[in-house]
C-alpha cells in the first residue's frame, strides 16, 4: 500500500484542516475583540492578536513535531508525562502567580505558563494507557478506583489552585469511563441528581420532596416492574430525598458564594445586572445583537467599546455572535460538531485500545469545553471559567489543545502499524 | 455521538432565538452602546447696522445625566469636584429620574471651562455623567438690552406649543431674540455615538449613517446704529422715557432707547433667574422696552397732524388767523407771546388754542353733515399716520395705543357729544395714546412728505436681504400736498431757528432741524417732556422721537437729548459740551429737585 509508506498521506487531513480553521476563525475573532481598525498591523506583539498569532505558530510547530516523533513514544511514555504534568501542578501551588484568585500559571520572564491546561492530555495518556492494559476490566471495583484516581488527582490539585472551572473539565473522562464499559446508571444518577440539584435550589426542599413522593406513587400505582422491584426504587427514592434534604445546606456551606450566586444568575433567581450577572448579560446581549448576518467584521460596537468583560478568552465566542451573527454563530457550531463527530470516527476505526481511548478522551475534553463554555456565554450555564478550544486567546490553553489533537492524529496515521 | 448533535441543535436554537427571532438583545445593545447626543448649532449672531457684534455666544458645559447609567460612583469625590452639596446631588438626581430613567436631562448648568476642569479628565469614575456644549449669549456692547431681549431655557408651554424643543434647551425669551426666534436658533442636529463601557464616546455609529447635521442659526443684520444707540442711552441716564430714531427713506430705526436700561449680561449664565427677578421687580420697570411697549399722551408734538388734517380739509390755509381770546378757549391754556398768531407760528410757540380753534373747525365742517361724521373723518386721517394701531413688522410688543373712535364718545357721552366735549383732544391730550416709536414715525412722514414705512429693525437675515414686503411698502398718509407739508414744516423748522421758538436754544447753524416740542399732562405725576424731530430739514436722514417722562416741559429735556442725538449721528460727534454735559448728569430719578434745567 502506498499510502501506508507515505507518512504525510495517513495523516486525516479533514481534522487538520478544522483545526486549522477553528484556530484561523479563533484568531480573526481574537484580532477584532482587541483591535478596531483592519490597519493594525498584526505582528504587532504588544497586543493580545500579535502574541496568539506567536502562539498559534509555536502550536503548530508543536504539532509538527509530534508528527515526527514515533507513535510509541506517547503511549510508552504516557505515565511519565503523567507523573511530570502532576508535578508541575504541585509546583505552582508553590511557586505560581495568583491571578484573580487562581494560583495556576507560572511566570517565566513576561509569559505566564498555566500547567493545568497541559495537564489535560497528560491525564488522557494515562487513563488511555491504564484503560487500555489487557487485565484491566471496568466491572471490576479496582479497575475503576485506579481509573478514578488518574483523574481525580489532577482535578484535586487544580481544585487547590482555587480553579474550580478547569478542575471540573476532568468530569469529562466520565464519559470515556462511559465508552469504555462503565456503567450506564452512574450517567443517569449524575443526571439525575444535578437536575434534583438545580429544582431544588428553585423551588425549595419541601416542594421538590413532594413532588418526588408524588412521582414516586404515581409510577408505583401504575407501572407493574416498579412494583416487583420495589426494593430498588425505594431505596433510589429514599436516596433521592436524602440528597434533597442536603441540597440546600450544600448550596449555602460547600459552594462559594460568586458560585452560588451565577448558579441562581443562571436560573433567573436573581437580577444582578451589574454585579455577578454583568459578564453573562452583556455577553447576551453581544451574542443576541447579531442578528442573522452580524455586525460585520471589526464592526461589533459591544465588543470594540469593551462591554464583554474577557472578550478575547472566556468570552470569545461573543464576538462571533455579534458581529457574525447567527450564521458565523452557527458555523462555529458546526466546526466544532465536526471535529468532534470525525475524532470519534477516528477513534472507532483504531485498533489499539489505547488509541481508541485516547481518541474518545480528546473528544470527551473537547465535547466538554464546547458545551460549557457556549453554553456559559448564552445563559445556559453558570459561569465557569474555561476556555473555547482552539479559539479563545492564551497560549497554554491553545497549546494544550494542539498538543491533545496532534498527539490523536499521530496515534491514527499510525493506527496500520498497530500489531494486535 | 447522539450527545454532540443533541448539544449542537440545542445551541442552534438557542442562537437561533437569541439572534434571529427576539429583537430584545439587539434593542438592549443599542441601549447599552449607543447614545444619541443632540448637536446644538451656534445660535445666530447680531450685528449692528455697521457690522459692528451685538450678540454672540459663548462656549459653556451642561453636565448631562442618565440616571439609568449611573452606578457606584463615589459622591462624595463627584460633590467635591464640582463644588456642590450633597443634598443638591441627591435634589437633582431625583429630578433627572422623574423627567426619565433612560433619557439625558441636565443635572448642572453651564459649568465654566474652568469649572469642568478638574472633573473632566476623570469622567470614565462617574458612569452616566457626561458634558455636552452649549452657548451662552454674551453681548460685547451693553447696549439695547430690552430690544435685543434675552435667552433662557424652555418652559413647559413652550415644550407644548413647539416640539422641536427638548426640556433644558434654551429659547428667546424677549425682544428681538423672541420675534426672530426661529431663525436665530437654526435647526439642531443629532448624532447616534457609539460609548463605550466607561461612557466614553468613541465615534460615530455605522458612519454617522443616522446622523443629522446641526444647522447654525441665521446671522441678523439689524438697522441699529450701535454708536447712536450707546449715546442715546447716555443721554437717558438716570431718566425714564424712551428715544426712537428712524432712518425716514427706508423705515429702519436707528436707535431704540429705553431708559431705565441694564446690561444684557446680567440675563446670561447662572445668575440669570436671580437677576431677572431684580429687574422684574425694579420700581422703574428696567425690563419695559418704553420704545415700543409704554404709551403717553402726545402733547404738543400731535400739532403738526392736526395742523395737516385742517389744511387738507380746507378748513384753514397757513394764512389763518386766530386770537387767544374767545370764551370758548377758555380750558384751553395759550402760550402765544402775542396774539393773533398764523399756522406757522402756532406752530413755533406751540399755541394751544390756536390748535383747539383749528380742531373745533374741522369737527364743525359743513362738509360733513354733522359732529360725529366730521370726527370719523378725522379719525381715520390721523390712523394714516399710523396712529392707534401696530406696524406689524418686527418691533417687539409694540403697542397700539389709542384714537379714541365715535363709538367710544357716543357710549361714554350717550351719543351728545361736540368739539367742545373732545376738545382735548386738540391739543393731544385726553385719550390719545402714543408710543415713543408711532410719534418718531410720525417725524418720518415730516420728513418724507407724506409717507412712511414701517419701522423696523432688520436689515437681513444672514445673507438674506430681501425683506417681506410689509418692511418696504410705503403707507401714503391721508395729506399729500406738497405744500401743506412745506407749510407745517415752516413752523418746525422755526421751533428751532425763531427766537420765539419752543427750542431755539437748540438751535444749529450747520444742521437745519425741524420739531416740535410736547408737554403731555398725564394724572400720574409731572408733565412728561416730549419731541420730536427730523433733519436736515431737507434730504432729510434722520427722524427721531424723545419722551422722558415727568420731565416737564418737551423744550427742557426732550428737544436737547433729540437735537444732540440728530447731531451725533449726522456729524459723528457733538459740539455741545455744555449742553451735553448737562444732560448726561440730569438726574431725574434720584434727585427729584433737579427736573428743570
Amino acid at each position: 500500500m502506498s499510502k501506508r509508506d507515505n507518512f504525510w498521506g495517513q495523516i486525516d487531513w479533514i481534522t487538520v484542516f478544522l483545526f486549522l480553521a477553528l484556530v484561523v476563525y479563533g484568531w480573526m475573532s481574537i484580532y477584532s475583540a482587541s483591535e478596531t481598525s483592519l490597519s493594525a498591523p498584526i505582528f504587532d506583539f504588544s497586543k493580545r492578536y500579535g502574541k496568539q498569532l506567536l502562539w498559534i505558530g509555536m502550536g503548530l510547530f508543536l504539532a509538527f513535531i509530534i508528527l515526527l516523533i514515533d507513535a510509541k513514544f506517547f503511549s510508552s511514555f504516557a505515565y511519565i508525562f503523567y507523573f511530570l504534568v502532576m508535578l508541575s501542578l504541585i509546583a505552582v501551588l508553590v511557586f505560581g502567580k495568583t491571578v484573580a484568585g487562581s494560583r495556576s500559571w507560572f511566570q517565566i520572564s513576561g509569559f505566564a505558563l498555566q500547567p493545568a491546561e497541559f495537564a489535560k492530555f497528560a491525564t488522557a495518556l494515562a487513563l488511555a494507557k491504564y484503560l487500555s492494559k489487557l487485565q484491566t476490566d471496568m466491572h471490576r471495583l479496582k479497575t475503576k478506583m485506579i481509573a478514578f484516581v488518574i483523574i481525580a488527582l489532577p482535578a484535586l490539585l487544580i481544585l487547590m489552585q482555587n480553579d474550580t472551572g478547569s478542575a471540573m473539565v476532568y468530569l469529562a473522562f466520565i464519559l470515556v469511563l462511559y465508552r469504555e464499559g462503565l456503567s450506564g446508571w452512574i450517567l443517569v444518577v449524575g443526571i439525575i441528581l444535578s437536575v434534583l440539584f438545580i429544582i431544588t435550589i428553585k423551588f425549595g426542599e419541601l416542594y421538590v420532596g413532594m413532588g418526588i413522593v408524588a412521582i414516586a406513587l404515581l409510577l408505583l400505582a401504575l407501572f407493574r416492574v416498579f412494583r416487583r422491584q420495589w426494593k430498588v426504587w425505594l431505596t433510589g427514592l429514599l436516596v433521592s430525598l436524602a440528597f434533597v434534604s442536603v441540597v440546600d445546606f450544600s448550596f449555602q456551606h460547600i459552594l462559594e458564594p460568586h458560585q452560588r450566586v451565577r448558579i441562581q444568575i443562571m436560573l433567573g433567581m436573581k437580577q444582578d445586572p451589574h454585579g455577578a450577572g454583568y459578564n453573562v448579560n452583556q455577553a447576551k446581549i453581544a451574542i443576541g445583537s447579531g442578528g442573522l448576518t452580524g455586525k460585520g467584521y471589526l464592526k461589533g460596537m459591544l465588543t470594540h467599546n469593551h462591554f464583554v468583560p474577557e472578550q478575547s478568552t472566556d468570552f470569545i465566542f461573543c464576538t462571533v455572535g455579534e458581529e457574525r451573527g447567527f450564521i458565523g454563530s452557527a458555523l462555529l457550531v458546526l466546526l466544532f460538531l465536526a471535529l468532534l463527530v470525525r475524532i470519534v470516527m477516528l477513534a472507532e476505526r483504531q485498533r489499539s485500545a489505547f488509541s481508541r481511548i485516547y481518541g474518545y478522551a480528546v473528544a470527551s475534553l473537547l465535547f466538554f469545553h464546547f458545551t460549557v463554555n457556549i453554553a456559559m456565554t448564552m445563559g445556559l450555564f453558570p459561569v465557569v471559567g474555561i476556555p473555547l478550544p482552539f479559539f479563545s486567546y492564551g497560549g497554554s490553553s491553545l497549546w494544550g489543545f494542539t498538543i491533545l489533537l496532534f498527539i490523536f492524529i499521530k496515534q491514527d496515521a499510525n493506527r496500520m502499524n498497530v500489531l494486535y | 455521538m447522539a450527545g454532540f448533535v443533541l448539544v449542537a441543535v440545542i445551541f442552534l436554537v438557542r442562537l437561533l432565538y437569541m439572534q434571529v427571532i427576539t429583537k430584545q438583545y439587539q434593542l438592549s445593545a443599542r441601549d447599552i452602546a449607543l447614545r444619541r447626543v443632540v448637536e446644538y448649532p451656534a445660535r445666530g449672531r447680531i450685528y449692528d447696522r455697521d457690522h459692528e457684534l451685538l450678540v454672540y455666544n459663548d462656549a459653556v458645559y451642561d453636565l448631562m445625566v442618565i440616571p439609568r447609567q449611573v452606578k457606584n460612583i463615589d459622591t462624595a469625590k463627584f460633590c467635591r469636584l464640582l463644588q456642590i452639596s450633597k443634598s443638591f446631588f441627591i435634589r437633582q438626581m431625583k429630578k433627572a429620574k422623574h423627567y426619565s430613567y433612560y433619557k439625558p436631562s441636565i443635572f448642572l448648568k453651564q459649568l465654566s471651562k474652568k469649572d469642568k476642569g478638574p472633573i473632566e479628565e476623570i469622567m470614565y469614575e462617574f458612569p452616566g455623567f457626561y458634558f455636552q456644549t452649549r452657548t451662552l449669549r454674551h453681548y460685547p456692547y451693553p447696549v439695547a438690552a430690552q430690544l435685543l431681549g434675552n435667552v433662557g431655557e424652555v418652559t413647559p408651554g413652550d415644550l407644548k406649543r413647539d416640539h422641536y424643543y427638548r426640556p433644558g434647551d434654551y429659547i428667546g425669551k424677549s425682544g428681538l431674540e423672541w420675534f426672530y426666534e426661529k431663525e436665530l436658533r437654526g435647526k439642531k442636529g443629532s448624532r447616534l455615538v457609539e460609548v463605550d463601557v466607561h461612557n466614553n464616546v468613541k465615534g460615530s455609529f455605522q458612519n454617522g449613517k443616522y446622523d443629522t447635521l446641526a444647522v447654525a442659526g441665521a446671522d441678523l443684520t439689524l438697522s441699529l446704529d450701535e454708536k447712536l444707540q450707546a449715546y442715546g442711552q447716555l443721554l437717558m441716564k438716570n431718566k425714564k422715557g424712551a428715544i426712537v430714531a428712524i432712518q425716514p427713506k427706508t423705515g429702519q430705526i436707528l436707535a431704540f432707547v429705553s431708559s431705565p436700561t441694564y446690561d444684557p449680561n446680567l440675563l446670561v449664565g447662572r445668575k440669570r433667574s436671580e437677576n431677572y427677578n431684580k429687574l422684574l421687580h425694579d420700581s422703574l420697570k428696567p425690563l419695559m422696552d418704553r420704545a415700543c411697549s409704554a404709551t403717553y399722551p402726545p402733547g404738543s408734538t400731535f400739532k403738526p397732524i392736526q395742523a395737516l388734517i385742517a389744511l387738507q380739509d380746507r378748513v384753514i390755509t397757513a394764512k389763518t388767523l386766530f386770537t387767544n381770546q374767545g370764551f370758548q378757549s377758555k380750558p384751553i391754556p395759550t402760550d402765544a407771546p402775542f396774539s393773533p398768531v398764523d399756522l406757522k407760528e402756532a406752530i413755533t410757540f406751540s399755541d394751544n388754542v390756536y390748535f383747539w380753534k383749528t380742531f373745533r373747525r374741522i369737527l364743525n365742517n359743513p362738509q360733513f353733515p354733522n359732529v360725529h361724521a366730521a370726527y370719523v373723518n378725522w379719525y381715520n386721517k390721523v390712523k394714516s399716520f399710523g396712529f392707534g394701531q401696530v406696524f406689524n413688522t418686527d418691533i417687539p410688543y409694540d403697542q397700539p395705543g389709542n384714537i379714541p373712535s365715535k363709538h367710544y364718545f357716543n357710549k361714554l357721552y350717550h351719543g351728545s357729544w361736540n368739539a367742545l366735549t373732545v376738545r382735548s383732544l386738540s391739543i393731544g391730550q385726553g385719550e390719545i395714546l402714543v408710543t415713543p416709536v408711532q410719534i418718531a414715525n410720525e417725524a418720518a412722514i415730516m420728513a418724507n412728505r407724506g409717507y412712511y414705512i414701517a419701522p423696523h429693525f432688520i436689515k437681513s437675515i444672514g445673507k438674506d436681504d430681501t425683506l417681506p414686503a410689509r418692511f418696504t411698502k410705503k403707507h401714503y398718509v391721508a395729506v399729500q400736498n406738497p405744500l401743506y407739508y412745506r407749510q407745517v414744516i415752516e413752523g418746525m423748522k422755526d421751533v428751532f431757528d425763531s427766537s420765539l421758538g419752543t427750542a431755539h436754544l437748540y438751535h444749529l447753524d450747520s444742521i437745519p432741524q425741524a420739531g416740535k416740542t410736547g408737554t403731555a399732562q398725564n394724572p400720574h405725576g409731572k408733565d412728561h417732556s416730549l419731541f420730536i424731530e427730523f433733519a436736515p430739514v431737507k434730504n432729510p436722514r434722520i427722524a427721531i422721537a424723545v419722551v422722558v417722562e415727568n420731565a416737564g416741559y418737551g423744550a427742557a429735556w426732550a428737544a436737547p437729548i433729540a437735537s444732540l442725538m440728530v447731531e451725533k449721528y449726522l456729524r459723528g460727534y457733538t459740539k455741545r459740551p455744555k449742553l451735553e454735559k448737562r444732560i448726561i448728569n440730569g438726574d431725574l430719578i434720584h434727585n427729584q429737585k433737579n427736573r428743570k434745567p
